[in-house]
């Protein structure tokens, strides 16, 4: 039982400190009388959500923002993982490309979304695209240094058997990156994320990013709040998709086992 | 080292040995002049000075010096996985280096097992045992069926599904050993193999090589720090001394083989072991 108890954690205590904090939350309001249209009761904010939960624009949008994040995920896996790879191979291309992928990360995207939307238009394209450029910096850094942090006593086995430059890299630079490329995905998946709502926010037509500033004009604080209930959980589900890849693509891998490690015990 | 002493008769060690080194045909492995400096940012060391030996083949010769002195340099030197900055390594007649290029027929000849294992950990031990046949295109099903064959060989049966890290250190080493041996290599270079196992597992070991060697017809060439392993195990020993290496002495061991612990408590095995140890000491 206790055993059963310290696997699942997250699944008492995650509700339990959602509950309390939603406590703290409503004794605040009713304390020191904070109006409803600056800070909305927390059950008032479930029963809005719920009725949200209805709305099939709430739907659309959800689809809007998923699909986009998901579009421009993707290419920033490509991009990262193909991009890291090349660089981490080629010593002169790294040094070459440098400036430039750091310079996609320090330029403020807010003034790339200006741009992107005065080239391409309010639809999804320009959000695909400040997701895409949001999250394949990661991916791409952690895939180079995963690549070039191939243990020694490994090369020499590939090198021993006289291996070809793409069978090293199939057989042992790929797999041995593969953790790291998997966290640099994890905090892509985010990124992402958070580039296709901030896009939508600052220029959009559709998706939950507008949606929230479709209640913030009509002084909807419990629809916002609704929203931004839906916000985090679909955000959590993505995040947990890419979590759940490293069961499926390195079970042999430390941060796998020592999860396995746990269960048998007792 | 001990053995477990006087349960067994040590086997008669006789002058006339069943495997005459290097009685067959030619030398499986030639140095000549061959030499090592690395390039360092202060100049360079010099780790090998010019060196000439011949192994024989079926013969074992085991690499012995102290630390630092260029065991492994030469052994990657054999292997091809080092250029001498000077002279030429030979293998099976072949050289081994044409300019940066190595030769492929040569390199097909040669197996290595290192100090550590160096399994990768996201291939099953069938997987990693069959790695070298993958990488020559043999097809799946005849791979995993010579990698169950070597996984009994070396005894780690049962264990060909597990992950690298579900087995002990003297496993892994066991399937390293079942790595090299998959493509049925002529010649076995091994740096220290079982440096890391403690002195029971390492015995074992050590009579498990030795079986495979008889068994296999292989030539091996073998580094160690430890006397008696290289006493037990060697058709010759070659003593090298530190700093540029080079070869200090060569001793013929003419014990029968194959050779059990229970030799190492013989009065002639000892004694080879004391007087190595004071060629040691006397090096510094
Ligand atoms: N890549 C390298 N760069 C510079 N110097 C090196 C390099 N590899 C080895 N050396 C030097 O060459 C000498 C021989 O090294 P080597 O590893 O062959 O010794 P060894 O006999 O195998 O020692 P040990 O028994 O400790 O493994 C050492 O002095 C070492 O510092
Ligand atoms: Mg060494």
């Amino acid at each position: 039982m206790k055993h059963f108890v310290r696997r699942h954690l997250a699944w008492f205590t995650t509700p339990g400190l959602v509950i309390v904090f939603g406590i703290v939350w409503h004794l605040y309001i009713v304390i020191f009388d904070v109006s409803g249209f600056i800070l909305p009761k927390p059950l008032d904010v479930v029963v809005s959500y719920f009725e949200l939960l209805g709305d099939s624009r709430l739907w659309e949008a959800t689809g809007v923002t998923v699909f986009e994040t998901l579009v421009g995920f993707f290419f920033a896996a490509v991009i990262g993982i193909g991009g890291g790879a090349i660089l981490g191979k080629v010593a002169w291309l790294e040094e070459t490309a440098r400036p430039f992928v750091i310079a996609t990360q320090v330029v403020p995207k807010v003034a790339l979304i200006s741009l992107f939307v005065l080239w391409f238009g309010f639809g999804s394209f320009p959000k695909v695209l400040i997701a895409t450029i949001l999250a394949f910096f990661p991916i791409l850094t952690n895939t180079l240094l995963g690549v070039k942090s191939v243990d020694l006593g490994h090369k020499d086995v590939m090198t021993s058997l006289n291996a070809g430059r793409w069978e090293t890299f199939k057989t042992l630079e790929f797999p041995s990156a593969l953790p790291a490329i998997i966290a640099g995905l994890e905090v892509g998946i985010v990124l992402a994320y958070i580039g296709a709502i901030v896009g939508e926010f600052l220029a959009g037509q559709a998706g939950l990013g507008f949606l929230t500033i479709d209640y913030q004009n009509a002084f909807d604080v419990s629809g916002l709040f609704g929203v931004i209930v839906q916000l985090t959980l679909v955000g959590f589900i993505m995040y947990l998709a890419i979590v759940g890849l490293r069961r499926i693509l390195i079970p042999w891998h430390e941060s796998v086992i020592v999860e396995k490690l746990r269960q048998p015990v007792g | 080292m001990t053995t477990m002493s006087g349960a067994h008769p040590p086997s008669v060690p006789t002058s006339a040995k069943v495997r005459t080194p290097g009685a067959s045909t030619g030398n499986e492995i030639e140095l000549v002049g061959v030499e090592k400096r690395f390039e360092i940012t202060e100049g360079s060391v010099h780790a090998v000075a010019r060196t000439d030996l011949a192994v024989g083949q079926r013969e074992f010769i085991v690499l012995l010096g102290p630390s630092g002195c260029g065991k492994t340099t030469i052994l990657r030197m054999m292997s091809g996985l080092l250029q001498p900055s000077a002279g030429m390594v030979k293998v099976g007649g072949r050289d081994l280096w044409r300019g940066a290029q190595r030769d492929q027929v040569a390199l097909q000849n040669l197996g290595i097992v290192f100090q550590e294992a160096n399994l990768f950990p996201w291939l099953s031990i069938e997987k990693n045992i069959a790695l070298p046949l993958k990488l020559r295109r043999v097809d799946k099903a005849q791979r995993l069926a010579k990698a169950h064959e070597l996984c009994k060989l070396v005894g780690i049966t049962g264990f060909e599904k597990r992950w690298p890290r579900e087995l002990s250190g003297g496993m892994r080493q066991r399937a390293a050993i079942a790595r090299a041996l998959s493509y049925d290599p002529q010649i076995l270079l091994m740096d220290e193999p079982f440096g890391a196992l403690d002195a029971m597992t390492r015995d074992q070991m050590n009579l498990e090589i030795q079986r495979i060697w008889m068994s296999s017809g292989c030539t091996i060439v073998f580094v160690t720090h430890s006397i008696p392993e290289a006493v037990f195990l060697a058709d010759r020993i070659i003593l090298l001394s530190p700093r540029p290496g080079r070869i200090h002495s060569i001793t013929e061991i003419s014990f029968e083989q194959p050779r059990d612990m229970a030799i190492q408590t013989s009065p002639e095995f000892q004694d080879i072991v004391r007087s190595l140890r004071r060629e040691l000491e006397a090096m510094g």
